[in-house]
């Protein structure tokens, strides 16, 4: 696992682009919203089909005069329903917005970009970068963008990714081993590479980026299909509830005007839903992109809300990847003063992780001082008696394993003082590494290095378990220092000794009992658990099979994105259940405001159930059709954002859900149309 | 209300839900097969049944081959039962010397019987000869609703089953429900029954002199045994004309208490029948709740609609005690309202009162209870997978809100499932609205109905409502024995018996060939009281989003008209 690329500078970068793309888009995103109005886009979104259908019949009957519908109500009527269809328009431009500007600002980049491609043994033909195919070998040299996604097969070079990463610090590429895979629009800034081009035009990091957020050209996820037949479903009882509604009226001696009959089928017709379902996808893909991760399809982004069980690598995502110092034991008739110098000295030349630990450490606890360095000299470690430190003033302070240094003061193991020996022993069956520490020829203590759970990680786990999602550590570890660091991040289950085989086979066995799983890895030998699980996510800077076999890649390479990404599937789904259940809910109030107006005619008893007591039937229908309208555009930061997941268990997150979105769908209208009302009556509009 | 009231409502609790527990795992043990107490004495017959037929009851069947069978079989029982009524006046049995019927009329009956609606557009004392009614109409009234059974079975594996192709076999599930489930009760109801003094005889009817003078013929029958499968298997269609609010078909009053029971005894057991499949009681629980809470909720307030005095009378200078029009003063409102709760809950559709007489909220409830389609207990088997129908859509509009994708019991809801749960949900509107507007808007069609306005419309809606939820009660008044509605009922029987049937098929193949995931803290609770509100939200959301404009026009507006004057 290579160690993360991430700095606290680049989280900043992210969140400044965000703030500046949202107040820059909503121009593009309303001429976008006109543009959308072309019903071969909107068929992709059915029900608002249908109100682009009734808008324009309603706009044919303005010029058909009905004696019930004054014209100005037929105009206003028409114009809302058109305003529906534009404000869903406008909510999807928004989503595509944020994502596509930046995926834009890439493209740009790789407009009219050339390779050299090798043709022969060293012979190379420039070709349009769209050109290339999979399999094409290229070279790019120093300066240059890197024409294609690829693997690189000779050279070694150090590589800008900013461009798609946003981390500015170069990372090195070579042929062979862990870090061979490049990205298309990266730029090489030293030496030269050969590259194997590994997809084909269309295919690209950069295009997968764009496809995500593209409303026009995004494939629709699998829930969200299901929930668009749902949908149709509604529309279509609707349709023939409203349909039927005209015979029943004559039966009764009376005549509907169509407009209101129109008026009617769209507050029915799941608006709401059906008009930022788009958006919600799309954001929902966009909060993946600037998280650094690249969804090959929707579909693992839902997988990512279902997962039951998520295997963790131990180093990197679960303990930073290096050994840190914890503490320090002094041997008996030492004092700590005399330990903390010694072991100051002997890690002072040391630039091993775990040497820095140990001088952070000492320098955290106490204000010691290091003599200048001239004075000290270093003795760095050496295979043959495993030891580092360094000689000051003549005299020799050394560290390392117990057995080398008690080696190093010609001591035997039972040289050891019991009370340290049972230190020693302590600190290994913890799952620690004990070093020894020995200054001026005798042994002064024992430093404990371990493996640091890194700070939150313990919470995070446990919110994920109150989700009923279990965390599994995988690790290389013996088990029973991988029981120690599992005990202490609070995992729920472990894989010791971890091969490739062990972790396909826990991820199959999971799955025959129907559960999800997501993982995450980068080696070679990862890609089939990474294209075995559900979720699969491969670090950017892995190599090529791991990103190939994966369905999701970070672009970080930070393995603790797993967690967000699950954060995200949920936040998607829960959004789309919210506001499908408050359109639904939306339908009472609706009935209550239009149903008396439409039949005010026939029976005018039926206005007992105007319990909103509006104006006038004309102010009823326009009344609603209006806060129909309106809702959306009240929606669209609550589509873009998602509703947060709470860490609840199930029933007290469906609870809490039905609670405001259910609940409160049912009265919200209620207000909003009395409201309306009001104001039209106030502004002298019906 | 009276005491004697209060002590009706509470036997009709006690009797229904008492021994529904026992009885759902009887009739578990039954359909799977498993030892019971009724094995020593019928499994051989069973097995009879399967070498006489050449059944093999280990094979398993695919949805599609279930369907299938259910489809043949259904076409045949339609074919045999028309021939029947079209050619009964060639057949034995028929002291009475009646006529064939007509071919738009045994149509509509054949298939009324087939799809365990029992909508009865004739009058069988006056049309039906003993050989239609015992051999035609009587195997239909076992095998219908063994045949709603079955697809409860089927759909209850569907979910329980995983990675599994099949979803149980048709024969044996309808041999086991006829032997087990349907046989038993129907010989114990039929015996009380008699005792009570229900007909049960092949003579000819009695020509007699009235106190008067008149001649008077009283028609006989083999009644008891007809009247018993009515009610148990949520048929309805009554021996004699006017159902059980006929002195024969219902004496007393305690063949008042058992027959109204009896309507969803079944249905009701049949809840635990369906935890037993899932091995989750607790499910049973929640979805006996939400019925249970539709179910009081339609019978308090039909109740309370049927003693407010009526408006239009209070000026005259007579006491009224609830509204008694069109109700059998043996029964009185209080047993008149809670059969017609009962009755239209269930697909039964057998009356002990005329509807049609109800004051118009109390007309509009038993209305309602159709329109949901037939999900508060509903008919034997039909009830419960029409109940599951909308569990799934529950689950589906609120399950993701718990942030994961919906599954009922660890099967995933996915586009398939939806799709075929859309083709469901449509059938309500099409049969109900698309039927009854062509029917109102027709001069011909229209000109059945026999009373102006509101309720005059509600009398067509009333008729379309019971074809196409299959529950075959009157709403009276409705002179629905003409060619165009005998054919537009008859198809609205066959959309809302086979419109159900078939999707649910499918979606329990699907469901059953699915993992299941493991149900656990992170799952959709689909028990306890919140998933109870939800569901039963979702009946009154779904149904009465589709069904509340048709009703304002009928029975709303007639209610209203009543009481503010209009």
């Amino acid at each position: 696992m290579n160690a993360p690329l991430q700095t606290p500078a680049r989280v900043k970068h992210v969140k400044h682009q965000a703030q500046t793309s949202l107040a820059a888009l909503w121009k593009p995103a309303l001429k976008q919203a006109f543009v959308k109005l072309d019903p071969r886009q909107l068929v992709r979104s059915p029900v608002m089909l249908v109100v682009e259908l009734t808008a324009i019949l309603t706009t044919v009957l303005c010029f058909i005069p009905h004696p019930a519908v004054s014209l100005g109500l037929g105009v206003q009527i028409a114009l809302w329903l058109w305003f529906t269809v534009l404000f869903a328009n406008f909510a999807e431009a928004m989503a595509e917005g944020r994502g596509k500007a930046r995926a834009d600002s890439l493209k740009a980049g790789s407009q009219g970009l050339t390779a050299r491609r090798r043709v022969a043994e060293n012979q190379y033909q420039a070709v349009a970068a769209s050109q290339l195919r999979k399999g094409d070998i290229v070279r790019v040299e120093a300066g240059e963008l890197i024409p294609g996604d690829g693997e690189v097969i000779e050279g070694i070079a150090a590589v800008n990714e900013a461009a798609i990463t946003g981390e500015p610090a170069p990372v090195i590429r070579e042929s062979g081993g862990d870090r061979s895979a490049v990205t298309g629009n990266t730029r090489v800034v030293s030496d030269w590479l050969l590259v194997k081009i590994t997809s084909n035009p269309g295919e690209s990091t950069l295009d997968r980026m764009i496809a995500l957020v593209e409303g026009a050209k995004r494939q629709k996820t699998p829930n969200e299909v299901a929930l668009d037949i749902l949908l149709i479903g509604l529309t279509l009882i609707f349709l023939l509830v409203v349909a039927t509604l005209q015979p029943f009226a004559r039966f009764a001696g009376g005549d509907l005007p169509l407009v209101y009959l129109a008026a009617l089928l769209v507050t029915l017709i799941p608006t709401t839903i059906g008009g930022l379902l788009s958006a919600i996808g799309i954001a929902g893909m966009d909060r993946l992109v600037r998280l650094n991760v690249i969804a090959k399809s929707g579909r693992a982004v839902e997988a990512a809300g279902d997962v039951h069980t998520l295997l963790l690598d131990k180093t990197g995502t679960i303990t930073f990847g290096n050994r840190r110092c914890s503490f320090m034991v002094m041997a008996p008739g030492v004092d700590a003063q005399t330990l903390a110098e010694a072991s100051l000295l002997a890690s002072s030349a040391d630039d091993t992780a775990e040497g820095k630990s140990i001088v952070e450490y000492l320098r955290s606890s106490s204000a010691l001082q290091l003599p200048p360095q001239s004075e000290i000299k270093a003795i760095p470690f050496s295979a043959e008696t495993r030891l580092s430190g360094a000689d000051w003033q003549g005299r020799s302070y050394r560290k390392g394993a117990v057995d080398a240094v008690l080696n190093y003061l010609n001591l035997g193991r039972d040289g050891l003082p019991a009370p340290l020996a049972r230190e020693v022993e302590k600190i290994a069956q913890s799952g620690g590494t004990p070093l020894l520490v020995a200054g001026e020829g005798r042994l002064l203590g024992a430093i404990h290095l371990k493996d640091v759970v890194k700070p939150g990680i313990r919470e995070r786990f446990a919110e994920l378990r109150t989700l009923g999602i279990r965390t599994v550590m995988v690790t290389g570890d013996n088990p029973l220092t991988a029981a120690a660091i599992a005990a202490e991040a609070g995992v729920d289950d472990l894989i010791a000794e971890a091969t490739p085989e062990k972790k396909l086979q826990r991820i199959r066995s999971e799955q025959a009992e129907g559960k999800l799983v997501a993982m995450c890895g980068d080696g070679a030998n990862d890609a089939p658990a990474l294209a075995q699980a559900d979720v699969g996510l491969a670090m950017n800077d892995g190599t090529q099979a791991a990103r190939e076999a994966a369905n999701l890649v970070d672009l970080d390479s930070d393995p603790t994105k797993l967690l967000d990404v699950v954060q995200v599937g949920k936040e998607l789904l829960v959004t789309r259940g919210a506001l499908t259940t408050f359109s639904v809910a939306n339908d009472v109030a609706k009935y209550f405001a239009i149903l008396p107006a439409l039949f005010a005619g026939i029976y005018p008893q039926l206005g007992a159930l105007d319990i909103m007591q509006l104006h006038s039937p004309q102010s009823a229908i326009l009344s609603a059709i209006v806060f129909n309208a309106l809702i959306i555009i009240a929606l669209i930061p609550l589509a873009l954002r998602g509703v947060r997941v709470k860490a609840l268990d199930a029933a007290s997150l469906l609870r809490r859900n039905l609670l405001i979105y259910g609940l409160g769908g049912i009265i919200a209208p209620f207000i909003g149309i009395k409201l309306i009302d009001l104001l039209l009556v106030a502004l002298g509009l019906v | 209300m009276q005491v004697q009231d209060y002590w009706l409502i509470l036997a009709f609790f006690v009797l229904v839900l008492a021994p529904a527990s026992f009885l759902g795992r009887f009739f578990f043990n039954a359909m799977e097969g498993k030892r019971n107490l009724l094995s020593p004495l019928l499994l051989p017959v069973e097995r009879l049944c399967y070498r006489i037929s050449g059944v093999d009851p280990e094979r398993d069947q695919d949805w599609k081959t279930y369907s299938l069978a259910l489809l043949a079989f259904s076409a045949v029982s339609l074919v045999v039962l028309f021939s029947i009524l079209v050619l009964q006046h060639l057949l034995p049995l028929n002291p009475q010397q009646l006529p064939g019927l007509e071919w738009t009329l045994a149509f509509n009956t054949a298939v009324s019987f087939v799809t365990n609606t029992n909508w009865q557009a004739y009058s069988g004392e006056a049309a039906l000869s003993y050989f239609s009614q015992m051999i035609g109409l009587g195997v239909q009234n076992f095998v219908s609703p063994a045949v709603g059974l079955a697809i409860l079975v089927a759909f209850a594996r569907g979910i329980a089953r995983k990675s599994s192709n099949g979803i149980g076999n048709f024969w044996v599930d309808m041999t086991r429900a006829t032997l087990y489930v349907l046989l038993p009760f129907c010989v114990l109801l039929a015996i009380f029954l008699v005792w009570q003094g229900v007909p049960q005889t092949f003579m000819d009817y009695v020509q007699a002199k009235s106190l008067l003078g008149a001649d008077q013929t009283i028609p006989l029958g083999p009644a008891a045994s007809q009247i018993a499968i009515k009610q148990l298997g949520t048929n309805g269609g009554g021996f004699f004309g006017v159902n059980s609010a006929h002195p024969f078909e219902n004496p007393t009053a305690w063949s008042n208490l058992f027959e109204v029971a009896s309507i969803i005894l079944i249905p009701a057991a049949l809840v635990f029948t369906f935890g037993h499949y899932v091995k989750d009681l607790r499910q049973s629980r929640a979805i006996l709740a939400s019925m249970l809470i539709l179910f009081v909720a339609g019978l308090a307030l039909t109740l309370w609609a049927e003693q407010q005095p009526n408006p239009a009378l209070a000026a005259l200078p007579i006491e009224q005690v609830g509204s008694l029009e069109g109700k059998e003063a043996r029964f009185g409102t209080v047993a008149s309202a809670l059969w017609a709760v009962t009755t239209t809950a269930a697909s039964n559709g057998s009356v002990n009162a005329m509807h049609d007489s109800f004051s118009a909220l109390g007309g509009l409830l038993p209305m309602f209870n159709m329109m949901l389609g037939e999900v508060v207990f509903g008919g034997v088997g039909a009830g419960l997978y029409g109940m599951l129908l909308f569990v799934l859509i529950a689950v589906f509009l609120a399950g993701l809100m718990i942030g994961r994708t919906p599954e009922y019991l660890g099967k995933k809801l996915e586009a398939r499932e939806v799709r075929l749960l859309v083709a469901t949900l449509l059938v309500m509107p099409v049969g109900v609205l698309v039927f009854c507007a062509l029917a109102v808007s027709l001069d011909g069609p229209a000109a059945s109905i026999t009373n102006p306005g509101a309720h005059g419309f509600s009398q067509a809606l009333y008729a379309y409502t019971s074809g196409t939820a299959n529950n075959g009660s009157a709403f009276g008044g409705f002179g629905a024995n003409t060619p165009f509605h005998n054919l537009m009922i008859g198809l609205a029987m066959l959309l809302g018996r086979f419109g159900y049937i078939l999707p649910i098929l499918a979606i329990a193949g699907s469901l059953a060939a699915k993992k299941r995931a493991p149900v656990g803290q992170n799952s959709f609770p689909t028990h306890g009281p919140l998933f109870v509100t939800l569901l039963t939200l979702t009946i009154l959301l779904v149904g009465g989003l589709t069904f509340l404009p048709a009703l304002a026009l009928g029975p709303i507006a007639e209610h209203l008209s009543m009481f503010q004057g209009f």
